[in-house]
């Protein structure tokens, strides 16, 4: 479905590819043993190797390739037994060998198509260029000394993935769904923690404008959009500014631009001409990396669940609906609460997990998601832990207490994070069965209001809600609503 | 000069164990010939009280029955390995005064066999010459000087060769009795030559690069300068191991190669390759080549002419190779993290002061070729191309060695010279690589001889290079072509005090 864009002399159409860099969650830096964790104090994560001291040589740390070869079998791509990490030179303070160790030539991952899924409901495949493996710089600080720029190398050599996109995605709602699919992907293959607020993914954004139909145009490219919001705002800018410049009678350049996030826009890095001229070459360092095919099955039979299974074993063996399913895989900490819940709730109440699951997820979806994005906060930090939130489920399920009863529960859980059971016991919110209980409450309440009681029998059916209000009145909301219809309606009737 | 200077590492290291002298005593001796020795400007760094320190333990070892072929052998270090809390600076003003924090492997493997470290010998700077005439320390006089037509000695100075001089100057002035070299174009091999020495360079791979200042990655090789091949053949097996910390070091035995040393080479088969006869050669050189045809003949070898096509191709493609790595390899040094840095005009003036002043013109005009042969639009032409060239010539010695066991060369085209002769002519100054540089290019294992001397009495050398991994029998023929040359001759002493 094409979306065009209408320009002061006709339509445009905006194309966008992806150059997104996903670190890799490794213990290790790509090349060296030192740590990748993230916010050590400055040049503390370094070793002899990472600082790029006179004869020191990098060593693969295999848990990276194995993380990409990961990453590639989850995205669906091809994977390439032979690989070749290059040389990328250029000289900068936090690029301390003067090159960058990238692939270029023979990346690790090859071809794949993802399809991703739009707000409409509809669906698209972008395909995928390659994923490589490469280094990362160190951060250069400037805001540490008046005339100095200070500079920390914890995270030089840490192992990126960049995933390029072909040129696919016609829209920033597209690059969106796109962009998420991936974080979803790597987060659930483990390979990427997905942390953008810490740089653990960011994107360099290409864009060009055409109209349908034509060759592609000219494309600026926006570098390390830390954020898909950021990413969208790019799109947006700079498709604006292309067509500007072209129905002017101008002439996009090509060239390399940065975002600002005060601004919500993009401005010139450094034009072509002013491009780095790389001089790639393989590095005489590191032999070419081969492994074999049995290399690569092994690491696909031992694959975590992928979002697109886990949401069909929920529709099929659990009964949720579509919609619900797909809502909980979106994100793998979701899935993963919505999971634990449900094996929590099983053993409580000792029943098959498809007869509760749609309860379950009803309420994690409805109740647990809209207050946790009433407070601002993730499902990591939600205060009902999946055992506290097993439990409240089944206090239901077991009639312990009512629905309207479990609201109430719930807020005050989500406000102190108290066990459910401890809440009931304490402000004795007990659902009542005990029919002789309310068989007698009942025979008081019609005694009080006799005239209702009249007009009922004269034909005012709707006066049958009026009766059990008062009843739950009575009994602050615990009477069990089953039992007060059932004792309620012959009396009434009689 | 005192006896202990002149044995060969096999002399020295019988003599220990027999108990006729100690470590420390060879060691003082060597210190004191190091003093009397300084104007070949052969170290640019005496460790005189660490090696007095290892000389002890060495002793120690040796008195406790746990001596190795290396323990208390005196050995001089070329500057590019780093040596841990001691000047490492690949003899280059940009890592000014660097002292590492690690031992490479290579030394490591020699101190814990309880060899002794003498201190840090002086080269071409970044090992970039074959003259030793680029060190930032200034160039080291060879010990040979050059016999005249009345039976006196050249008053002028000669070039020890390079990149290695100033191992081989410590080595042939009696200054050590071993030393370490590097070979990336023939940078042991051709100085052994210009000072009546043994140089060998194994099969790339067989030592760790670890800790060796890099010049070009994929021919970097370390291996030993001594008086014999047996002595080479000592060192080397310390020198030797696989390294997880090199990549590119290869997981194979170390063999022992001292028993390779037969003496019998009868029905070896002796390659002659055709191409290494070229113009403008000294008939002096084509003459000791034939000489040393005859003496492997002698032995019982089998002489077999063979053909590496691809011979004239090496050089050009070796200064295409190298440079391109080493321009890579050198860009580390920017300033930012250790040795040398100018301040200047923000980061790029910074850059440009400190690398204009920290190298050489030699390590620049290297770093240039390579920059450019790696530049978008020329990178096909030259580095892919070479790199194709590369595989050819590799290819010409797999095929030779269907046929052959071992090539016999020239090491070099001609006898030292004298210093500045060739200086200003940098085409004239790689020429002198052109039969080393192949067998660096294929990573093939190779020795360098004493074999003769030259019209004005100076030392010739003759190459043998080996099959990949099969050092031992090229050890084995090397080691019968020394007997058969029977050279004995040293440098007359013209330097210190006399």
């Amino acid at each position: 479905m094409a979306k065009y864009i209408q320009g002061a002399t006709g339509e445009w159409e905006v194309v966008i590819g992806l150059e997104i860099h996903a670190q890799v969650l490794s213990e290790a830096k790509l090349f060296s043993g030192s740590s990748t964790k993230f916010g050590a104090e400055p040049n503390t994560q370094v070793s002899f190797v990472c600082s790029a001291m006179p004869g020191m040589l990098p060593v693969i740390n295999e848990e990276c390739i194995r993380q990409a070869i990961r990453t590639g079998l989850a995205m669906g791509c091809e994977i390439n037994l032979r690989s070749v990490f290059d040389r990328k030179n250029y000289f900068y303070a936090d690029l301390p060998q003067g090159y960058q160790i990238s692939q270029f030539k023979d990346p690790i991952v090859g071809e794949g198509v993802m399809e991703i899924t739009l707000d409409d409901g509809s669906t698209k495949s972008i395909g995928v260029e390659r994923l490589h493996l490469e280094q990362d710089a160190g951060k250069s600080m400037h805001d540490q000394h008046p005339s100095q720029t200070y500079v920390d190398l914890n995270r030089c050599g840490v192992a990126l993935m960049e995933i390029v996109s072909k040129p696919d995605m016609r829209s920033a709602e597209e690059a969106g769904a796109y962009f998420r699919k991936i974080r979803t992907l790597v987060r659930y293959a483990g390979t990427c923690d997905g942390n953008m607020d810490q740089g653990s993914m960011r994107a360099d954004v290409n864009v060009s404008v055409r109209r349908p139909g034509a060759e592609l145009g000219t494309r600026s490219e926006t570098k390390n959009v830390n954020s898909i919001r950021f990413m969208m705002q790019v799109i947006d800018f700079e498709t604006r500014r292309q067509i500007d410049i072209l129905e002017d009678g101008g002439e996009v350049a090509q060239e390399t631009r940065q975002f600002d996030p005060a601004t919500g826009t993009t401005s010139s890095l450094r034009s072509k001409e002013e491009a780095h001229d790389y001089r790639y070459f393989p590095d005489p360092d590191l032999l070419p990396l081969e492994f074999s095919q049995d290399y690569v099955d092994e690491l696909a039979k031992n694959m975590p669940e992928l979002p697109d299974a886990k949401k069909a074993r929920f529709v099929e063996d659990l009964g949720i609906s579509d919609y619900n399913a797909a809502v909980l895989v979106a994100e793998k900490e979701n899935a993963d609460y919505f999971e634990d819940l449900l094996v929590e709730l099983s053993a409580k109440c000792g029943q098959d997990k498809a007869k509760i699951a749609t309860q379950a997820a009803n309420w994690v979806i409805v109740d647990l998601f809209g207050a946790l994005k009433k407070a601002g906060k993730p499902i990591i930090d939600s205060p009902i832990s999946t055992a506290h939130g097993a439990e409240l489920l089944a206090l239901q399920v077991d009639g312990t207490i009512s629905g309207r009863i479990a609201k109430d529960v719930f807020e005050i859980m989500i406000e102190t994070g108290q066990a459910p059971e401890q809440i009931v016991e304490e402000k004795g919110l007990k659902q009542v069965s005990d029919t002789g209980a309310i068989e007698a409450m009942i025979d008081e309440i019609l005694a009080e209001n006799q005239d209702k009681v009249e007009q009922y029998r004269g034909g005012k059916d709707k006066l049958f809600g009026f009766f059990v209000g008062q009843v739950m009145k009575k009994t602050q909301g615990k009477a069990n609503p089953q039992v007060v219809n059932q004792l309620l309606r012959p009396k009434l009737d009689g | 000069m005192s006896e202990l200077t002149r044995l060969t590492l096999a002399e020295a290291r019988d003599g220990l164990a027999k108990g006729d002298f100690t470590a420390r005593e060879m060691t003082a001796q060597h210190l004191k010939a190091m003093e009397q020795g300084r104007e070949l400007n052969s170290y640019i760094v005496e460790t005189a009280d660490m090696a007095l320190d290892m000389a002890d333990k060495a002793d120690h070892m040796i008195r406790g029955g746990n001596a190795t072929g290396m323990t208390g052998i005196p050995v001089a270090v070329k500057d590019l390995y780093c040596t841990k809390d001691v000047h490492s600076c690949s003899a280059s003003h940009i890592l000014n005064g660097f002292k590492p924090k690690y031992e490479s492997t290579v030394t490591a493997n020699l101190w814990q066999d309880g060899a002794v470290m003498l201190g840090k010998t002086n080269m071409d700077e970044f090992a970039m010459g074959s003259s030793n005439e680029t060190s930032f320390y200034g160039p080291v006089k060879n010990p040979w000087r050059a016999t005249k037509a009345d039976g006196t000695l050249d008053s002028r100075d000669y070039v020890p060769g390079g990149s290695s001089g100033g191992s081989v100057a410590a080595v042939a002035g009696h200054m050590a009795i071993a030393a370490t070299g590097t070979d990336t174009g023939g940078s042991i091999r051709q100085p052994a030559a210009f000072t009546g020495l043994v140089g060998m360079k194994p099969t790339y791979g067989r030592c760790s690069r670890w800790g060796m200042i890099a010049f070009a990655s994929s021919l970097d090789q370390a291996g030993p300068i001594t008086r014999t091949v047996r002595d080479a053949a000592i060192m080397m097996e310390s020198m030797a191991s696989y390294d997880v910390k090199d990549s590119t070091s290869v997981e194979r035995t170390v063999p022992n190669y001292e028993h390779a040393l037969t003496g019998d080479i009868r029905g070896m088969k002796i390659g002659i390759p055709k191409e290494y006869r070229m113009d403008g050669m000294p008939d002096e050189i084509e003459k000791l080549w034939q000489q040393g045809i005859a003496w492997l003949k002698d032995a019982g070898a089998e002489i077999i002419d063979i053909s590496l096509p691809h011979t004239k191709y090496a050089l050009p493609t070796y200064y295409i190779v190298a440079p391109a790595e080493a321009s890579s390899n050198l860009a580390r040094y920017d300033g930012v993290k250790y040795g040398l840095r100018v301040e200047g005009d923000g980061l790029p003036g910074m850059y440009k002061n400190t690398r204009a002043e920290g190298f050489g013109d030699e390590v620049k005009r290297r770093i240039l070729i390579g920059t450019y042969v790696l530049s978008a639009g020329y990178y096909d032409a030259y580095y892919l191309k070479a790199q194709k060239i590369r595989t050819l010539i590799a290819q010409d010695f797999a095929k030779a060695y269907e046929q052959v066991d071992v090539i016999l060369t020239p090491t070099a085209p001609s006898a030292a010279f004298a210093m500045g002769e060739k200086s200003d002519d940098p085409i004239a100054m790689y020429l002198n690589d052109v039969f080393t540089v192949p067998a660096s290019l294929a990573g093939l294992p190779a020795i360098s001889v004493p074999a003769g001397l030259s019209a004005d009495a100076m030392p010739l050398g003759l190459q043998l290079i080996g099959r990949a991994f099969d050092e031992e029998t090229m050890f084995r023929a090397a080691h019968v072509l020394e007997h058969a040359a029977g050279f004995t001759a040293t440098p007359k002493v013209w330097w210190g005090e006399k």
